[in-house]
């Protein structure tokens, strides 16, 4: 469902247009307000969503399967790091969900340029860079066993 | 300079019942111009609208000591304090421009009808707040323009590009700009360029009262009334159909930072 702005809630601030990425969140000329450009290359990350301070962003479903009458709404809370949705659907049921912000402590997750430069043998294994300890999967990764390939094999 | 009154010397070159009038006309067109703005936008419709909405789908009656409770916090956080600002840096740019305004507006407003000629000397106060005043808005001002300001801090535009959401901005700055340039060059002595300065000054002032059916200029009368319905939408439970905040939410992470992507 790509995302709208409530243009009487929405106060320019500008925090959608910095983090939209697919760049498709920008300010009109007449008001000076927030806007969605291009709902058709909306990627619906929601995270113009989670970011606007004034929660004057909403989402709209697409008419084949939400016609009117549904809503989406999402409310960010800083200082306790969650993020609660409330969806409306058309027939009045109505569901609450609590999510975190994120689910690892700050610090735990390394940057790309925290990790060792890879040497010419990496570029040529299967694996991706840093696998597979970046993948966090203990034991490594699961492979076929050599038995199981030649049954594999037509 | 600080300290001179310059509509009283500007009385030597044009009666003060001119400067009265032109003054008043200058009110009469900011009444009429948000008037019409609220009719042709139909924005009272739709705050009335929202606002029996919101009443409908709350959870609970908000009360007449409540109401008025909300109102004197919508007035010291939301107005006076430009609260609904969540960046620091626009929120004082907001507080220069808005106080340096009125303390402008007000000063002119007094000198040019209670003081409006040499035998009718001004207290020093007054000049010296349209002064600072002027300078304020200047301040604020221009440091929204050219940094803070959307367009160009999340846009990647130009300072010196112009839309029609700049209109107000544009003719504050400018009229206020004039304004002292005009005044400076009235205590240099030199006639011409002030009449030059004084006539580019009443230009954009009356662009700037003149102009507010197509600028924002009536923010500063709507924007408290939405600042209001907001702060009542959370008092009776509606809360403009956002979830109810979090309880008991499990953290995670105990050295939480404030967002940088902004």
């Amino acid at each position: 469902m790509p995302t709208f702005v409530y243009m009487t809630s929405c106060d320019g601030c500008g925090h959608c247009v910095d983090i939209c990425p697919s760049d498709i969140m920008h300010i009109d000329k007449t008001h000076r307000r927030a806007y969605n450009i291009e709902p058709n290359f909306c990627w619906e990350c929601y995270s113009c969503v989670k970011a606007c301070p004034q929660n004057a962003i909403d989402c709209r479903g697409y008419a084949d399967f939400a016609p009117l009458g549904h809503s989406v709404r999402a409310l960010r809370e800083e200082d306790k790091g969650t993020i609660s949705w409330k969806v409306k659907f058309r027939d009045g049921r109505e569901k609450n969900f609590v999510s975190p912000i994120r689910t690892t402590q700050w610090g735990t997750i390394k940057g790309p340029a925290e990790y060792a430069e890879p040497s010419q043998e990496d570029f040529r294994k299967q694996e991706l860079a840093h696998e597979p300890e970046s993948l966090n999967i203990d034991g490594g990764l699961p492979t076929l066993k050599p038995k199981q390939l030649q049954k594999a094999v037509v | 300079m600080l300290t001179s009154n310059h509509f009283a010397a500007l009385s030597a070159f044009i009666p003060a019942i001119v400067m009265q009038t032109y003054v008043a006309v200058m009110i009469i067109m900011v009444a009429g111009g948000t008037l019409f703005d609220t009719i042709h936008k139909k924005s009272a419709t739709y705050f009335f609208n929202h606002w029996r909405n919101a009443k409908n789908k709350g959870t609970r009656q908000v009360g007449g000591g409540e109401m008025m409770s909300l109102a004197v916090q919508t007035a010291a956080v939301d107005v006076l304090t430009s609260g609904e600002f969540c960046n620091v840096q626009r929120r004082i740019a907001h507080l220069l421009t808005m106080y340096g305004f009125l303390a402008y507006v007000v000063t002119t407003v007094i000198m040019v009808f209670a003081y409006p000629t040499p035998a009718t000397p001004a207290p020093a106060i007054l000049p010296a707040l349209w002064h600072i005043g002027a300078l304020m808005v200047c301040a604020g001002g221009y440091w929204f323009w050219f940094f803070i300001r959307v367009d160009v801090a999340a846009e990647g535009n130009s300072p010196f590009r112009l839309v029609r959401a700049d209109l107000f901005i544009v003719s504050l700055l400018v009229s206020v700009t004039l304004g002292l340039v005009w005044a400076y060059v009235q205590t240099t002595g030199s006639t011409i360029w002030a009449n030059v300065f004084l006539g580019l000054y009443l230009l954009a002032t009356t662009i700037l009262f003149g102009s507010i059916p197509w600028s924002k200029f009536s923010h500063m009368f709507f924007k408290p009334a939405a600042a209001l319905q907001s702060r009542v939408e959370q008092a009776n439970g509606s809360r403009r159909n956002l979830p109810a905040p979090a309880d008991a939410p499990k953290i995670y992470g105990s050295a939480r930072r404030k967002p940088n992507h902004y």
